[in-house]
């Protein structure tokens, strides 16, 4: 009787440590970036690009990095978001046999798990072949596109699952087509699902560094083609750790502060919104 | 019948708005001379031009939907397939320029005298995934079973969101971290308590840690799902026969979601083994096997990150880079295959 309790006990307190663990990393992270990050942010360095020397230490900002990052995320998340849904919706018994539908999803499954990097070298390889060098806009978001697909499909999907069967029943009853109840019933279900899985690529696609290294290359200006390179919130970063000059480096952790500020905006979006449209849901 | 004089001025105003784009068109092409503007206009009226003339039936607004959605899946999952080909067909240079075995088995990665042995670089990505899934295991497993059966509710609201943030907070910030936290605490006190006192801080085991990090929240998250889905049933008949909570835990919850945990650890042996950015930043970039495990070393997708700006001058480096990128897909391909598979098999057998 003793020893058991005492096992009990060990794997108490082994458990307490390992949540301690955990909730820690995440407290230490957000504390060195803030804490390294505040000091050297200024409104200067918000409002303006970084050409003029922004990397040797001298004045400008980063906003051509803000800017890039949402002209890569936002049309990515858009494309995502319209590939995402129509394919969740294509999943459903309705439509696909279940077994083809199960590959589909495997297909998807294995999407989710490639790395992105992988993304980045096929994005390369196709800008090699047709002679594009250096990286442009256009490759970046088609990287992040791909990224960003399997999250959105797989967050609508499981909500999908969730609607009730009687629900559809009723939308065929009342004589409305396959597509119709698709769209205006099960969409309408799914907004949870929805709005979960497109804030989640957009958090994923903003933050995302491997893919976007490997394809837009960096320019101290505004991007004003889809051809042109631009810069980006995550490379700006690798490039500015790299340098050797210290005051150069410490804007890294700016840069690192505002987009961690982004990713943590997006999260509390994500927890309201979700909670706000569960609640129209027909269980 | 209001209905029907309403939608026959719709028909009219889409007939000269038709009749403008048509207008419109003609002016881009001749006046202004830009094609794109002009074959958009066309287009646009094409397809008024269609509307006005075809009844759209409900039917056929249902056929039309239908076949787009049909259109959209099966050109993503063309899209994977082409992936798939597009890796392949790169890596075949040099295939055909140094046998595989070549390729695997040798370890001097020389891009500029044309040598590309990865075997040091997979055994590196082998003893950082290792090492990095030794360490989250456990501490996920744990954390996991205490916040689904121990934690009181109140905890349990806060702790959910904090490991939503961690899963979402970007690979660079966690290399950033990494760099200012844990390279000096390695240089300076655990590789030389250790007795490694040449350590820079960058190597293997600070990659491990940081990869560890990043793993905790895919594992807790979807383990919590599983352990969530265990029925109370069965928790109360281990309890009511006078098992601890603990003994309820290894001998009635582990069995039962055995197939989630199972496949949890999978997704997360494939991000540590693909992640690229965060490892490249702290892992001393150096194709070699260190002689312990705080020396510089490589891993497969940081040898992407670290070498991809040299492609344009050697051309056979990307297509080494491209066998490399294919490696890494087949590998999770693979685990992803067994996983589903391993999944299909236990949960029939496990089955309660």
């Amino acid at each position: 009787m003793n020893r058991r309790n005492l096992e009990e006990k060990i794997f108490l307190g082994l458990m307490l440590a390992s949540v301690f663990i955990v909730m820690g990393s995440l407290i230490l992270i957000v504390t060195v970036i803030v804490l390294n990050g505040a000091p050297s942010l200024s409104v200067q360095i918000l409002t303006q690009t970084s050409e003029g020397g922004f990397y040797l230490g001298a004045g400008g900002g980063f906003l051509n990095a803000i800017v890039g990052s949402l002209l890569l995320a936002l049309p990515a998340t858009g494309l995502a978001f319209l590939a995402g849904i129509a394919i969740a919706l294509y999943l459903q018994k309705d439509f696909l046999r279940p077994s083809i539908s199960n590959f589909i999803r495997l297909c998807l499954d294995i999407m989710w798990g490639v790395p992105s990097v992988v993304y980045g070298v096929f994005c390369l390889t196709i800008m090699i072949v047709i002679g594009m060098t250096g990286g442009s806009l256009l490759f970046g978001i088609i990287a992040l596109t791909l990224l960003e697909i399997p999250i959105i499909t797989r967050s609508i999907d499981e909500s999908i699952k969730m609607v009730p069967i009687g629900l559809k029943e009723s939308a065929y009853s009342l004589g409305s087509t396959k597509f119709e109840t698709a769209m205006k019933v099960i969409r309408k279900q799914a907004m949870p699902g929805v709005i979960a899985g497109v804030l989640l690529g957009f958090g994923r696609g903003i933050g995302d560094a491997a893919s976007i290294l490997l394809t837009v290359g960096d320019s101290n200006y505004f991007p004003t083609s889809i051809s042109d390179q631009t810069a980006a919130l995550p490379t700006m970063i690798l490039n500015l750790v790299s340098m050797p000059d210290q005051v150069v480096q410490n804007k890294a952790y700016a840069v690192a502060f505002v987009l961690l500020m982004i990713v943590l905006l997006i999260s509390i979006i994500t927890r309201y919104l979700t909670k706000k449209s569960s609640k129209h849901i027909i269980k | 019948m209001p209905s029907n004089t309403q939608s026959s001025v719709l028909k009219n105003k889409l007939l000269l708005a038709g009749i403008l784009s048509l207008f419109l068109s003609f002016i881009s092409l001749f006046i202004f001379n830009n094609f794109i503007l002009f074959a958009l206009f066309l287009i646009l009226f094409i397809i008024l031009l269609v509307y006005n003339f075809i009844k759209i039936t409900r039917e056929l607004y249902d056929a039309l939907g239908t076949r787009l959605m049909l259109f959209v899946t099966a050109s993503v999952i063309f899209l994977f397939f082409l992936l798939l080909a597009v890796l392949i067909n790169g890596s075949i240079n040099i295939l055909r320029d140094q046998s595989l075995s070549e390729l695997i088995l040798s370890s001097t990665w020389k891009p500029f005298s044309g040598e590309f042995g990865l075997f040091a670089v997979i055994i590196d990505t082998l003893i950082v995934t290792a090492i990095s899934m030794l360490i989250a295991i456990p501490i996920s497993l744990l954390s996991a079973i205490y916040i689904a059966e121990y934690a009181p509710k109140k905890f349990k609201n806060i702790i959910r969101p904090f490991i939503d943030v961690l899963a979402g907070v970007p690979s660079v910030v966690f290399g950033l971290c990494a760099l200012l936290v844990f390279v000096p605490l390695i240089r300076d006190d655990i590789a030389p308590f250790f007795g490694s006192t040449i350590s820079s801080g960058f190597g293997l085991f600070t990659a491990s840690l940081i990869l560890a990090i990043m793993v905790f929240p895919i594992i807790i998250s979807l383990c919590l799902e599983s352990f969530n889905s265990v029925p109370v049933a069965l928790k109360e008949a281990s309890l009511s026969l006078g098992a601890t909570k603990w003994e309820t835990v290894k001998k009635v919850i582990f069995r039962a979601s055995g197939p989630g945990v199972l496949a949890a650890i999978f997704l997360g042996f494939g991000r540590a083994f693909g992640e690229t950015i965060a490892v490249s930043m702290v892992i001393g970039n150096q194709e070699l096997i260190p002689k312990s495990l705080f020396g510089p070393g490589q891993t497969l997708a940081s040898l992407i990150a670290s070498n991809y700006t040299e492609v344009s001058s050697i051309p056979i480096l990307a297509s080494a880079l491209i066998f490399v990128a294919l490696i890494l897909f087949v590998v999770v391909l693979i685990f992803n295959l067994l996983g589903y598979l391993v999944l299909r098999r236990a949960s029939k057998r496990w089955a309660y």
